[in-house]
């Protein structure tokens, strides 16, 4: 069958924020999405809110709406587009959920919209537990004993007939949010409650459980001729009980027989026709019992996934691109592989290599929460690994962590047997680190059989990781003769384990750089094997390679100019599609350059590593080894660090010392910036000032400089990244207090203490240089006040409340350090403005985490021509020399994990928590404030009551606030402090009950409705853990809050402008005509 | 364990010249065969005991070998075929509830070496380049001039007749999954269903596991069985099965095929396809590298659907030299377009290229059983003498 012809225009949706569950591999599918659609001639409508997508520059969909992804928006612009089909199934849960809404609201119908892909009755059938259970009947597939439940009392009569452990799902969540597995009925309660909480529909799935039993999952596509494929199989190393997100997982299926993997892949086959999914790709899991193979349903994602995404990158067969072209009528075999030219999308791909991927986890960052792993995701990125075996795999996905890990570690030397029983305690507990904590236990003379019994984690997987500690051993033993490194032999055959050479220098008690010599000088050095969809059956065209060790090199580097791009590795907090989405733009930039463009990056769920995106994808760690290895074989004319974030940063000094050029700013320009003392000459010489700052080791040096800079400080560890216990402290004993914990976090540097400029306003600007010339890309101005990291900050392009000459005064500073610093490429710069002084807060001259954001408020590649500029454009050629002042306001808004963190407080500080980012564009800043907090998922209320409760130091700020929602029609209640200040000062607000003050109580208003927009600020441990309780409540039944007085004052404004009248849709690109006009 | 630098080497080299080095992991000594590639993910078991790899050593694409060892159920033979086992890293800790050795001990009692350590990718490579060669694997000499004497003395599968190696010597009843020895060929009294009486060429078990399961009673006969034999116990159709080698060597076995067709309804499937060609008048030939795996397209030309199948064939039946018989081509391969199964237009009789069968492999075309079935239906029910 070939494309349908009776469309012509299409509705994507995406995924919006990048929140835990839902991240980068939305915009990959996405953005493949749009590519094959526009290029079989299809008009694509499409609507994200998250400005860091590669989906969402203006080339990529004909008409982009940065706006709000819920079904009132959509419903807006179905009806001012008039698509003829809607493709719910390529962004993630967001747009399914938004997708049936709309479905339902009777939009589609009234508009004559198809859903194309998945209709709704088929999404439901999928998502819903029961219609899934009695799906799977029909078809004699067996699923886990479940009921579904609205209330307490229903689960605990399930629990009396099935008995403990339960596993609790709620429906319709995203990756099980409020899941997990309750072992006794306490648990239960809690977790069915948080369920109930946490579901779009009330409603809780209690499941039996399958703990302990062998996880797999199949990628499955089909057509709408019925013809069905299987892209790829996947193992998860962790047994059933954690989630798959945060499971280590290894493609293919390692442990089942032929048999074993045929019924499974039966099953699957039957599952898609069942559920009725017509076209596209599938995610379907299952469990097995490893005693006898018993085999149930877990579930099944009638759309393109997380795993599918992963699929893609390990085999490379392209799943959204096939899903796309398969909604619009295709059958596979229409459908060439891109890989192979010859053969066709219609097969199976077949691998000959080994792939593990394994989560980064972020744990540190919430301290109330414990380090368990359970049913409902909780890692925020993930590296994947190719290598010829799962040795060297799993090797090169433990360096691709980058957590400081370069092979397995040792335990503590002086390991007792309290030691050993901890050890085996949180081993029969998933955590972030059982991966470690299995090659400790061995080393520490655990049986394979013992650990198995603790982690129920398959022997096969346990026995790999025993032998490479059994090579470990041996290196160790031969290491006090030199043998070891002079054989050849032994030395390549640890190299082919995946060993690296950090590694080995451990080992041998050398350092990194001669295990590196005596490699090369017995000629040992990785060869690179292309991923081909078909283990070499047919020639592959497709430049998609890993390294291993072997004999045959497949690597062509050819003769044409070319230029390195680094990548920034597995998305954590601080580094996540921002940084993919510049290394994007550079590759794009560079084939617009016609140079060869050379990717160099290890997170499966980018843009960055499809291999479309480059001439070249290196799908390897982002470490000093292995980015040598790929310079030694390609050669490049030089190599751009300045993208990826901290990762390839960090890497910029060690491999400019190798020899490595690299393009725009150079090297030690970055380091002038980010060393501190060279950073404080640099401000000296220019005659730039920052806030008072001092250095200590000790509680008595802190003591010291505390009282020279004045309190309150803002204290941080060195050498620590994302600020990373990061603090602001306001009197002495919290300030002994943090000198105590912060000494463990950075031994042996340290704490730096910064004079905490209060009420002032903090300000960035994204910049770029030619050398000669700098141009402003934007200035945004923080809503949230100086304190707040920038990151977590939501901000605004342009500035409203800063003044002219302050704004100018910026840009003069800015230039300034431009020039001092030489930098070519982009740099960016934090200032704080307090009582109309412009201080210096932090200089970074590489890509900042908001080029995406201004990129698409001023309508201008910041990237793409940072990129033109490093191979030695001026900004004059790219015509880009003078500051774009768009007329229409864009306010970017952070998005929290704090719902996936049982007992995190949503306080915001200096430590940035935030996974994700929406944009909000409209004419003033009410409207874009209100659509940037829709878009982040807080209905902002345009009537009601508001609860106030502010800390002394904010009582007088609080009051216009107070004023301006009275104005506005809303009710006011307040605790006494507040109310009596309230009163006092003539603004009416009733007085709520703190919750230890007697019933019902604020919580109890909130639960029961009755709040509809919560201000809490605090200052002080006290207050903050009187408030607690409220923020959690707030964030659970997802009522507006602010925690800052500035934030109020926003949400204050949005409601007004939304009262005033309803709000319109625009595209970006008819915002970016308005600008050029 | 023994660490990986102390295993004992052993060395591939290929006709052209082409060396190898690697270790054994199982068996010592000196092996010939022709030397080709499977790029299936799973089911070594029945790679290895599938007798259409006689006289073929065979190297697996996929690296990770041995993972969850041997079982007493996925045997499709009662030995190993293979002449010897290349992979790129043997995994001796076998995991799975059904295993009960290992592969290494499985290769071990059957006589057979184990080779790992090779760069399978690069050997994959050169055979997809230069087309599927005879190979020499030796644990126990390096010398190079020696071992390429021997491999210019193997006379490789062109023309060979490597049937006679694997069939049954008598026939043999198949019940309840298992082979049966029998002296008589006559059918069972009260068992029912289509008798089917299978030509044995080499014939892998899951064959009659599926024919039984679809309610056949089969009997086996030695592919060098005459027409007159088989027709003399009456089936209600006739099965052609698969097996090793060039098919056109197997003279006696298309003179048997040209004595049934028309009796009978047949199936044939792999080199029972072959030699239902080569017994029509059509002619065959060597493909390059062959197709061995289990994700070989199929399109079924009469319903257009395509069926993702397995597959182990190094010859081929050229569909021009079929352009004059009363022959409809029904499915093709869309990797290469080469022809993967056709139907007789006047008689019952049609086969398949590939293994519906599977073991290893999906099992998408099964169906085909179901149409053998179908036609040994049309058949008994317009013959007045039918048993029902």
């Amino acid at each position: 069958m070939p494309k349908r012809t009776d469309i012509k225009k299409i509705l994507l949706i995406g995924s919006g924020p990048i929140i835990i569950s839902q991240a980068c591999e939305f915009d990959y599918s996405g953005t493949q999405a749009c590519k094959a659609l526009r290029e079989d001639g299809y008009e694509i409508v499409l609507i994200n809110s998250n400005p860091a997508t590669i989906m969402t520059d203006p080339e990529m969909a004909h008409r982009t709406y940065v706006e709000p992804i819920t079904p009132e928006v959509v419903a807006k612009i179905v009806k001012r587009e008039r698509p003829d089909a809607l493709l719910p199934t390529l962004g993630g849960q967001t747009a399914l959920n938004v997708a049936v809404k709309v479905a339902e609201m009777g939009v589609l119908d009234k508009f004559g919209v198809e859903m194309i892909g998945a209709n709704a009755s088929v999404i439901k059938k999928a998502e819903d537990r029961q219609l899934f259970r009695d799906a799977m009947a029909n078809i004699n597939l067996r699923v886990p004993e479940s009921l579904v439940v609205n209330n307490l009392a229903d689960a605990e009569t399930f629990a009396q007939k099935m008995g403990y452990p339960l596993i609790v799902r709620p429906s319709f969540t995203l990756g099980g949010t409020g899941g997990g597995v309750a072992y006794n009925r306490e648990e239960l309660l809690d977790q069915t409650q948080r369920g109930l909480d946490a579901s779009m529909i009330h409603s809780v799935m209690l499941e039996e459980s399958v703990l302990g039993w062998k996880e797999f999952e199949l990628e499955v596509m089909r057509d709408l001729r019925d013809n069905v494929v299987i892209i790829c199989s996947i193992e998860n190393m962790d047994a059933m009980g954690v989630h798959t997100g945060d499971s280590i997982t290894v493609a293919p299926a390692q442990t089942l027989t032929d048999r074993e993997y045929q019924m499974m892949r039966d099953a699957s086959i039957a599952i898609l026709r069942e559920i009725g999914v017509e076209t596209g790709g599938s995610n379907v899991q299952f469990a097995i019992n490893p005693r006898n193979g018993e085999m149930v349903v877990i579930e099944m994602n009638p759309r393109v996934s997380r795993s599918s995404a992963l699929a893609s990158k390990a085999t490379g067969f392209p799943i959204a691109k096939i899903a796309a072209k398969l909604a619009v009528g295709y059958s596979l075999d229409e459908i060439a592989n891109d890989i192979t030219r010859e053969t066709k999308a219609s097969f199976e791909p077949t691998i000959d290599y080994c792939v593990v991927k394994v989560p980064r986890f972020t744990f540190e960052k919430f301290p109330r929460t414990d380090d368990i792993l359970t049913t409902s995701m909780k890692s925020v990125g993930e590296t994947m690994a190719i290598g010829r075996t799962f040795k060297e795999a799993i090797h090169k996905a433990i360096r691709s962590l980058e957590i400081g890990r370069y092979g397995f570690g040792d335990p503590p030397a002086g390991a007792d047997f309290e030691y050993i029983e901890q050890l085996k305690l949180s081993l029969s507990r998933p955590n972030s680190q059982r991966l470690f904590q299995i090659g400790e236990a061995l080393k520490l003379g655990i049986s394979i059989e013992e650990i198995y019994r603790l982690t129920f984690i398959d022997p096969w997987f346990l026995k790999h990781i025993a032998e490479m500690l059994e090579v470990e051993r041996a290196i160790v033993q031969s290491a006090s003769t030199p043998s070891f490194l002079e054989n050849a032999e032994q030395l390549c055959a640890a190299k082919a384990w995946g060993f690296s050479d950090r590694r080995l220098a451990q080992l041998t008690g050398v350092d990194e750089e001669t295990v590196r010599q005596n490699r090369l000088r017995h000629g040992i050095r990785p060869v690179y094997k292309l991923v081909d969809t078909c283990a070499a059956e047919f020639e592959a065209y497709t430049p998609y390679y890993y390294s291993t060790y072997e004999t045959e090199d497949e690597a062509r580097p050819s003769g044409r100019p070319k230029v390195v791009i680094l990548g920034g590795g597995p998305n954590r907090i601080g580094q996540g599609i921002e940084f993919d989405y510049c290394c994007v733009h550079a590759s794009f930039s560079l084939r617009e350059e016609d140079h060869e463009s050379i990717m160099v990056n290890s997170n499966p769920e980018t843009v960055s590593t499809d291999y479309d995106t480059s001439d070249k994808l290196y799908f390897e760690p982002l470490t000093r080894e292995d980015v040598l290895h790929i310079l030694e074989s390609e050669k490049p004319r030089g190599l751009i660090v300045q993208f990826g974030g901290q990762t390839p940063l960090n890497l910029s000094v060690p491999l400019e010392k190798a020899g490595a050029h690299i393009l725009g700013t150079s090297p030690d320009a970055i380091d002038r910036a980010e060393d501190r003392k060279r950073f404080q000459q640099l401000l000296h010489k220019l005659g730039l000032k920052q806030p008072k700052n001092s250095t200590a080791f000790t509680i008595e040096e802190a003591f010291q400089a505390a009282d020279e800079i004045g309190f309150p400080v803002v204290v941080r560890p060195s050498y620590v990244l994302g600020g990373r216990a990061m603090e602001i402290v306001y009197d002495r004993s919290r300030l002994e207090e943090f000198m105590k914990t912060a000494v463990h976090v950075s031994p042996g540097h340290p704490i730096l203490i910064d004079k905490f400029l209060e009420d002032a306003i903090e300000l960035d600007v994204d910049a770029i240089s030619d050398g000669r010339l700098t141009v402003i890309g934007g200035i945004m101005e923080h809503i949230e006040q100086a304190g707040i990291h920038s990151g977590d900050s939501a901000c605004v392009l342009p500035p409203i409340t800063i003044s002219n000459s302050i704004q100018d005064e910026i840009r003069r500073q800015t230039r300034l350090l431009a020039e001092e610093l030489g930098v070519i490429g982009l740099m960016n710069i934090q200032f704080a403005i307090q009582d109309g002084q412009v201080f210096l807060l932090e200089v970074n001259p590489r890509a900042s985490r908001t080029v995406p954001f201004v990129s698409k408020a001023i309508g201008r590649p910041l990237a793409k021509l940072a990129t033109k500029v490093m191979l030695g454009k001026s900004l004059e050629q790219l015509g880009f020399d003078k500051e774009i002042e768009p007329r229409h306001i864009s306010v970017k808004e952070a998005v929290f994990p704090f719902s996936r963190f049982p007992k995190v407080d949503t306080l915001l500080g200096p430590e940035m928590k935030s996974t994700g980012e929406v944009m909000g564009i409209g004419e003033n800043f009410g409207i874009a404030f209100a659509k940037a907090q829709a878009a982040a998922g807080y209905e902002l209320p345009k009537g009601g009551t508001v609860f106030i409760s502010v800390h002394d130091g904010d009582k007088g700020k609080a009051l216009p606030v107070a004023k301006k929602f009275l104005q506005l029609g809303f009710k006011l209640i307040a605790t006494a402090g507040t109310a009596r200040f309230l009163e006092h000062n003539g603004v009416r607000a009733d007085r709520v009950y703190k919750l230890k003050e007697g019933r019902p109580h604020v919580v109890d208003r909130i639960k029961s409705d009755e709040i509809q927009l919560v201000v809490n600020t605090t200052l002080g441990k006290k207050t903050t853990s009187d408030s607690y309780e409220i923020r959690r409540t707030t964030l659970i039944y997802n009522i507006p809050y602010a925690t800052t007085i500035a934030g109020a004052q926003a949400m204050a404004e949005a409601v007004s402008a939304l009262q005033k009248g309803d709000w319109d849709v625009k595209t970006l690109q008819e915002y970016h005509r308005g600008i050029l006009e | 364990m023994t660490l990986p630098w102390n295993r004992p080497k052993a060395i591939l080299l290929l006709e052209d010249g082409t060396v190898f080095r690697g270790y054994t992991f199982c068996g010592h000594g000196r092996t010939l065969g022709e030397v080709v590639f499977n790029t299936s993910m799973t089911g070594y078991q029945e790679v290895l005991t599938d007798p259409s790899y006689k006289g073929q050593i065979v190297a697996m694409t996929y690296p990770l070998t041995g993972t969850y060892g041997i079982n007493p159920e996925d045997m499709e033979s009662t030995a190993i075929h293979v002449e010897a086992f290349i992979v790129k890293e043997y995994q001796d800790f076998a995991s799975n509830w059904r295993s009960n050795r290992s592969l290494a001990d499985f290769l071990m009692e059957h006589g057979k070496i184990g080779i790992e350590g090779i760069d399978t990718r690069a050997l994959t490579r050169h055979l997809r380049v230069r087309g599927a060669m005879r190979g020499i694997i030796a644990t126990d000499t390096d010398n190079l001039n020696l071992l390429m004497d021997q491999v210019q003395a193997y006379p490789g599968l062109n023309g060979i007749d490597l049937v006679q190696y694997v069939t049954c010597q008598k026939p043999y009843r198949w019940r309840d999954g298992r082979k049966h020895e029998t002296d008589s060929t006559d059918w069972l009294p009260g068992c029912g269903g289509y008798r089917v009486a299978a030509l044995d060429c080499g014939i892998k078990y899951n064959i009659l596991r599926k024919l039984e399961r679809a309610g056949c009673q089969v009997l086996v006969f030695p592919a060098h069985t005459g027409a007159a034999e088989i027709l003399a116990c009456d089936p209600d159709g006739i099965f052609l099965s698969n097996g090793p080698g060039d098919p056109a060597a197997v003279h006696y076995v298309i003179k048997t095929v040209q004595e049934l067709f028309g009796k009978k309804p047949i199936f044939g499937i792999c080199l029972g396809h072959q030699m239902m060609g080569l017994a029509l008048g059509g002619s065959t030939f060597k493909l390059k590298f062959g197709h061995r795996g289990a994700n070989q397209p199929v399109k079924d030309l009469t319903t257009g659907r395509i069926e993702i199948t397995a597959q182990n064939h190094g010859f081929c039946v050229d569909p021009d030299s079929l352009s004059h018989l009363p022959v409809r081509l029904t499915h093709i391969n869309l990797n290469d377009n080469t022809l993967e199964g056709m139907e007789h237009l006047e008689i019952p009789a049609f086969c398949v290229q590939y293994h519906p069968e599977a073991s290893p492999g999906p099992h998408d075309a099964s169906y085909l059983f179901n149409r053998f079935i179908q036609m040994m239906e049309n058949k008994t029910s317009s013959c007045p003498n039918a048993q029902t």
